[in-house]
């Protein structure tokens, strides 16, 4: 529980991930490292022959062909793994980090992730991948996947350039998951000092005024400057436009109930925010 | 959201998958003809077998991207059955040797691929080739100079086209070319149509045409048992073979149980028995395949081929087939075994040796491989029989003789170990140390008793040092894996 990972991978939002890192790893004062998983995707082909003749030694040479391919991948993606570190490594540093570290792992990422995870406090991940407007199916899970297994908090960043954030939105929803995560919010330095935003979805009652009251409460005594809000409608819908709209700069979600009922139900809701939040996403546990 | 796996399987190289498939279909056609050819029954039967086998291996198998059709090997076992008793009692055949490969899979027979060493499996591919190469000559005897021409013809387009393009199947163009030309010129030559019956329609469930008594079970299940045996063998080779290609792992017990249930559904398919195949996987592999979707895509298109242009694939002159097959026997043989035969010691050359000529001459791949298993056992028995040495010291002015025994006593080694002592030396005592060797098994320690008594015989006391730790290794259920000092202990 010492350190924070960061996992880059060189797409657009891998500048954003490495300063949303950055400022965690100072605001709690641990190292970073900076981990990039190299997949081979042996289950894809690279292949254009479609001769359909095989030839005087013909497993020999197929072999032979395949695992120079494959070394040949290997190598340039281990060359783009190691570039795309020391810049990572470049910019936290300029960014004022000083305990730095940089990992290339071969292997498959989520296992890499879990392997890893042992040691870390939180983990820093780019959003999910959205499809192009023409690609139906969607194989990029990378992000839900880690969300689903870990233990630890995880922080999404998107695509959107980074600033140093000064208010944050936290989407509560009264559940007993949710004063876990207020003791998190409040005990852990992460974000401490800044302004805080407490939303709830869901139309207006007695009870859900209250509960927000309390929560308002608490994290007063805490010392937060807190705001309130209570805006009608399903979370996953109206929470991620609201939220951009406030100028906060962080949405907190708890982590998934624990039960697998409760997991199918709030984590379709955290999963669309996900998919769909502007606002670089923080869920705790 | 769809399983992780069922994408990968699938999904992942939708593609590379589907042209593979389309480029082994056309490759299926030709062999499933073949080899229905050498079990002596109708095209019809190997077609169907081909479609069922790979559309349901593709769904049950344990090996992705791994092709399984009617083969050769399988045909083989067949040919016997098929003309004593007839079709009905293959088709019964098939369902049994599904049943008895189920069985294996789950009893987890898989993992007695171990014992096939790397010169067997050459063996067997070898023998293989040359038997799919063998099939092919009575359709290349006492036929007119056509028949060569197009065959030779044939084997041109195949390997001199993809040199200038390989976005078509080789093997495909050269079927066409052939046909057309044979069918343009009018040529007096065999064609797929001469062989027998072609499907014309999709395969229909059917209950094999045999009575259900003790009497049909002792016809089938010899053969059930060879086929489920030579099914499986062929299967695991193609899938480590492929394993390989891909550098991805693979589940034997499942492909076993997977071969088994598409056993079962072709016999009731009206299909033969089949199994994986070496030449149609590799062709597979290098065409872009790696997911379940190439082999499920194969069956498919070659059934939509077969009832769809049923009429002129009976154009097909049959040396267009011997062609592909020719190909098929090159691609699947192993030449660097023969360049490699000197060089590899003589004990595996020999096993390899002996597995083709077995295989080749008995038509069996199972003997060929019970073969090539048992010569490679007793070749490795004898040379580890040769890891003993006995160190002979003396003292206390040559009354006392002491031997310190090293290495391996089994019952490979154990008369070299009764004979390393000198029974003729007149010493009061003799002293035999063991702690550093391994008794193995009960012959070891009957050859222990035999060198006592004869040193008692003589007039010498015996003493023997050590023996609870050379017999440690008697005991059946050692298992050293498991303790990593163990492996330490037993190696001194």
């Amino acid at each position: 529980m010492n350190r924070i990972y960061a996992c880059i991978d060189g797409q657009s939002h891998t500048l954003s991930v490495i300063d949303w890192s950055a400022w965690a790893a100072q605001r709690l004062n641990v190292p970073l490292e900076f981990l990039h998983v190299l997949e081979r995707h042996s289950e894809r082909a690279r292949t254009q022959d479609f001769s359909g003749a095989i030839g005087l030694g013909a497993q020999e040479a197929i072999l032979q062909d395949l695992s120079r391919q494959d070394a040949l991948h290997s190598k340039q993606a281990i060359e783009a793994g190691r570039r795309l570190l020391s810049s990572a490594r470049e910019r936290a540093a300029q960014a004022g980090v000083d305990q730095l570290d940089g990992r290339l792992r071969h292997g498959e990422f989520v296992a890499t992730v879990q392997e890893l995870e042992v040691d870390a406090q939180l983990l820093v991940l780019g959003e999910h991948c959205r499809p192009a407007p023409t690609q139906d199916l969607n194989f990029d899970h990378h992000l839900e996947e880690v969300i689903r297994c870990t233990q630890r908090s995880v922080l999404m960043a998107t695509k959107a350039q980074f600033v140093p954030p000064k208010q944050f939105a936290w989407a509560f929803d009264g559940s007993s998951a949710a004063s876990k995560t207020l003791d998190l919010i409040t005990s852990s330095p992460l974000l401490t000092g800044l302004a805080a935003l407490v939303v709830m979805a869901g139309a207006n009652s007695p009870e859900r005024m209250q509960q927000l009251q309390q929560a308002q409460q608490t994290l007063e005594k805490a010392g937060f400057d807190v705001k309130v809000q209570l805006i009608a409608g399903e979370p996953n819908e109206v929470l991620p436009a609201f939220v951009k709209a406030q100028g906060a700069h962080l949405l907190v979600m708890g982590a998934f109930g624990r039960s697998w009922f409760k997991q199918l139900m709030t984590g379709s809701t955290t999963r669309t925010v996900l998919r769909v939040s502007d606002v670089p996403v923080l869920i705790l546990r | 959201m769809l399983s992780k796996t069922i994408r990968q399987d699938w999904l992942s190289n939708i593609r590379g998958d589907l042209l593979a498939g389309l480029v082994v279909a056309l490759a299926l056609i030709p062999e499933a003809i073949a080899f229905s050819i050498i079990a002596g029954v109708d095209p019809q039967v190997g077609l169907y077998a081909s479609f069922s086998m790979a559309v349901l291996i593709a769904l049950t198998g344990g090996r992705p991207g791994m092709i399984s059709a009617a083969t050769g090997a399988m045909a083989l076992v067949m040919v016997l059955l098929v003309k004593e008793h007839g079709l009905q009692y293959l088709f019964a055949t098939t369902v049994l040797t599904g049943v008895l490969q189920i069985v294996s899979g789950v009893v987890k027979l898989g993992a007695l691929m171990r014992f096939v060493s790397r010169s067997v499996i050459t063996g067997f591919v070898n023998a293989l080739a040359i038997l799919i190469f063998l099939a092919q000559l009575p359709e290349l005897t006492n036929v007119s100079w056509v028949v060569y021409a197009m065959t030779a013809a044939g084997l041109g387009i195949i390997y001199g086209l993809p040199y200038i393009t390989k976005a078509v199947p080789s093997p495909l163009v050269t079927i066409v070319v052939l046909t057309s030309v044979a069918m343009a010129l009018g040529l007096d030559i065999r064609t797929v149509g001469d062989m027998g019956q072609l499907p014309d329609s999709l395969p229909v469930f059917l209950l094999p045409d045999v009575p259900l008594n003790w009497h049909t079970l002792r016809i089938i299940l010899p053969y059930a048992a060879t086929l489920a045996v030579v099914g499986l063998l062929e299967s695991m080779m193609t899938a480590a073979i492929v394993d390989e290609l891909t550098d991805t792992p693979s589940n034997k017990n499942r492909e076993c149980v997977g071969q088994g249930v598409a056993n079962i559904a072709t016999g009731f398919l009206g299909g033969m028995a089949g199994c994986a195949m070496i030449g149609q996987s590799m062709i597979n592999v290098k065409s872009g395949c790696r997911g379940r979707l190439s082999t499920f895509s194969a069956g498919l298109f070659l059934l939509i081929l077969i009832v769809f242009l049923g009429p002129w694939v009976k154009q097909i002159p049959m040396a267009a087939l011997v062609a592909v097959m020719i190909m098929v026997s090159i691609g699947t043989f192993s030449w660097s075994s023969l360049l490699k035969l000197r060089e590899h010691p003589p004990s595996s050359s020999l096993v390899m040796m002996a597995t083709v000529v077995v295989t080749v001459s008995t038509h069996d791949l199972a003997k060929g491989v019970f073969v090539g298993v048992l010569l490679s056992g007793i070749f490795f028995a004898h040379k580890v029989g040769k890891v003993l040495r006995v160190d002979r010291s003396s003292d206390d002015a040559g009354r006392v003789r002491t031997y310190r025994v090293l290495g391996q006593v089994f019952f490979a080694s154990s008369e070299t170990f009764v004979a390393s002592f000198d029974y003729k030396e007149v010493v009061e005592k003799v002293r035999i140390d063991v702690s550093r060797a391994h008794f193995w098994d009960i012959t070891a320690v009957s050859a222990l008793d035999k060198v006592v008594l004869k040193f008692k015989r003589e007039g010498a006391e015996v003493e023997v040092i050590g023996l609870n730790q050379a017999s440690a290794t008697m005991v059946d259920r050692f298992a050293v894996h498991d303790k990593p000092d163990a492996v330490e202990q037993l190696m001194h």
